[in-house]
């Protein structure tokens, strides 16, 4: 601890900087790649087709396969396609299949036929992993939550240490080592500090029922379910009353939903009791039409008369700002080009995060540039920012080879998409342990910018639908991924070349480094 | 070992877990007490007041934080998160009284 303010401040940026700066790199990694979600799972199930968007046509064609294929079921669910989602998703609680006894199918969005889809979590994985962090429940959200909290602490932090940080902004001085982190940390920092702080605060508010739950006990005593029927209004849906009764058209409801909001698009459409006297249809506002989730924009019905029975209540400002914060977060509201801001943004913000980790090291690292051997705990640093930046990076692509490589037919195979960039991940860690600091850094880039620019060419050999036809049929989405794959890669390639040149100051020793490990087994990243 | 011992002495580094324990629980103590009192305080619908007390909550524990590592010593840090606590949980324990008497 120093004296001053201001140096107290400079010591926890860095020091709780450092501790949660590799998972704070993951967690913005993937969550950057999470803006993404819709077109990553289209990118990895390219099985499911575009059609124009109909959605009486698709409602009708949901109505019928689930009538046909689940009229034993008290429980239906349906999401149309989008703009952003192809496929028409159907869902039904089946206590006797299914993962968790509910059962889901994608449907082609014209002739509501199941689409044999390879296995793929897509989007959904790294999304999950945004917040989960792969962790069994609830660990992972706390984790991730506290993660956030620190990310806001360094932010606060970083603020006061600089506190001349709109006029240094303007100072950039490339080329020159130590100086051109610390001024690019700086500069990209304070650029896009709104998001960051916005970012950063929201992820507490989507979790603090669960971070944060003392005032829901004090208010609500034990019973938490009573906050969130306040919260949310929901009603309760009668029980069946085993009386068949036939359903009404869900594209007559759609209308109804229509005349009251014009143009509205749907979220999640539920039906419970299909069938029975007492059938319920809820109709919510998809969440890509406004920034804050608005539970007025939910209508119930009843499902064999077909009578409007109750439309959600509105909400109070308390409500509207912390729907706020969530929607902002998630960005559904998004278009194209704002959704690009926002993927801008999130690499700016993983490499405010990356760009402090290395001058960590590299401040430290000055110190003992003469010594033979870094000591250990530099050395430890070292293997976890190369594991935790390039590393994940192989393991990001790894995923993409295995969903072009995997056997469609394999037995769990979504499972080992996931295990294949756990493992990659983890052989990332061993190579970086095994090969000199700059070495690794230089290899595991090199064979990062190679995985990630040959994904084009792979998606077209193993698809048909490489760039040459996605670009001439307008599948933005899906060429989209592949050009942000070739950009990366060349990027990585620039970057490769950097570590791989070493600097005249550093040249001597990495030689007698180099020398020295020649004999350890090389490992390459996958 | 011998590096660290040199630099660093081992009652400064028993000075930076407390201030750290005082942070992170202390802190927290902190943020839910005021987050429970502005719930129990402010003149809003129940769910809305919960809702406020508990967006506002992360603001106390922030600035609990900062003073966990800006004051002089480990002893102020956790009086520093104590005593409000302490003051804030009387003031709750008041107001939950007089609401479910």
């Amino acid at each position: 601890m120093k004296d001053g303010f201001r140096q107290a401040m400079a010591w926890l940026h860095t020091w709780a900087g450092l501790i949660f700066g590799w998972l704070l790199f993951a967690i913005f990694l993937t969550g950057t790649l999470s803006y993404f979600k819709e077109e990553i799972s289209h990118w990895a199930q390219p099985e499911v087709r575009r059609h124009a968007l109909d959605p009486v046509a698709s409602l009708g064609l949901a109505q019928r396969y689930l009538e046909a294929n689940a009229a034993h079921s008290g429980n239906w669910m349906i999401r149309l396609p989008s703009e952003r989602e192809a496929a028409l998703s159907v869902g039904w609680r089946d206590p006797s299949g299914g993962r968790r006894g509910f059962v889901s199918k994608q449907l082609d969005a014209q002739t509501g036929q199941p689409v044999e889809a390879r296995d793929s979590r897509g989007g959904e994985f790294f999304y999950r992993f945004h917040f989960q962090l792969q962790m069994p429940h609830p660990w992972g959200r706390w984790l991730a939550t506290f993660c956030a909290f620190i990310m806001l602490l360094g932010l606060v932090t970083g603020i006061i240490t600089h506190k001349k940080i709109f006029k240094e902004f303007f100072t950039f001085r490339p080329g020159k080592g130590q100086r051109s982190w610390l001024d690019g940390h700086n500069a990209i920092g304070v650029l896009v500090l709104p998001f960051h702080l916005m970012i950063s605060y929201s992820s507490l508010v989507i979790f603090m029922y669960m971070v944060m739950p003392a005032s829901i006990m004090a208010s609500y005593g034990g019973n938490t379910n009573g906050y969130f029927n306040d919260l949310f209004g929901r009603d309760d849906v009668p029980k069946a009353a085993n009386v068949a009764a036939p359903m009404v058209p869900l594209a007559g409801l759609y209308a109804k939903v229509q005349a009251q909001v014009p143009g509205a698009r749907m979220g999640y459409i539920q039906v419970h009791n299909p069938g029975d006297r007492n059938a319920r249809v809820s109709f919510a506002q998809a969440s890509a039409d406004n920034i804050a989730y608005k539970r007025s924009a939910n209508w119930m019905f009843d499902g064999s008369t077909g009578e409007l029975l109750s439309q959600g209540a509105p909400e109070s400002a308390a409500m509207m700002t912390s729907f706020s914060f969530v929607g902002l977060h998630m960005g559904n509201f998004a278009g194209p080009w704002l959704r690009w801001l926002y993927f801008v943004f999130g690499v700016a913000g993983t490499a405010v995060i990356g760009t402090g980790l290395v001058m960590w090291l590299g401040k430290r690292q000055l110190k003992h540039a003469k010594r033979e051997r870094m000591p250990a705990e530099l050395r430890l640093v070292e293997v976890l920012n190369i594991a935790s930046m390039s590393g994940l990076l192989l393991a990001v692509a790894g995923f993409f080879w295995a969903n072009r490589l995997l056997p469609a037919a394999l037995q769990g195979r979504a499972d080992w998409e996931v295990n294949t960039f756990f493992v990659v991940w983890l052989l990332s860690l061993a190579h970086a342990v095994l090969r000199p600091g700059r070495r690794a850094w230089g290899e595991q880039l090199g064979l990062g910018a190679l995985a990630f620019a040959l994904l084009p060419l792979l998606n077209a050999l193993t698809t048909g639908q490489g760039l040459n036809h996605s670009v001439a049929v307008g599948d933005w989405a899906m060429a989209g991924l592949d050009l942000t794959a070739l950009g990366t890669g060349l990027f990585l390639a620039w970057a490769a070349g950097k570590m791989l040149r070493a600097p005249k100051a550093a040249a001597k020793r990495e030689l007698k480094v180099s020398k020295a490990s020649a004999e350890v087994v090389e490992v390459n990243g996958c | 070992m011998k590096r660290n011992a040199a630099g660093l002495p081992l009652s400064y580094r028993l000075a930076v877990t407390s201030r750290c324990l005082a942070a992170v629980l202390g802190g927290y103590l902190l943020a839910s007490m005021a987050s429970v009192c502005i719930t129990l305080l402010v003149p809003l619908a129940q769910v809305d007041a919960a809702m406020t007390g508990m967006m506002l909550s992360f603001v106390f524990y922030l600035l609990a934080f900062i003073w966990c590592f800006a004051c002089r010593s480990a002893r102020h840090a956790w009086l520093g998160v104590l005593l409000p606590s302490l003051l804030l949980g009387l003031v709750n324990g008041l107001a939950y009284w007089m609401k479910n008497p």
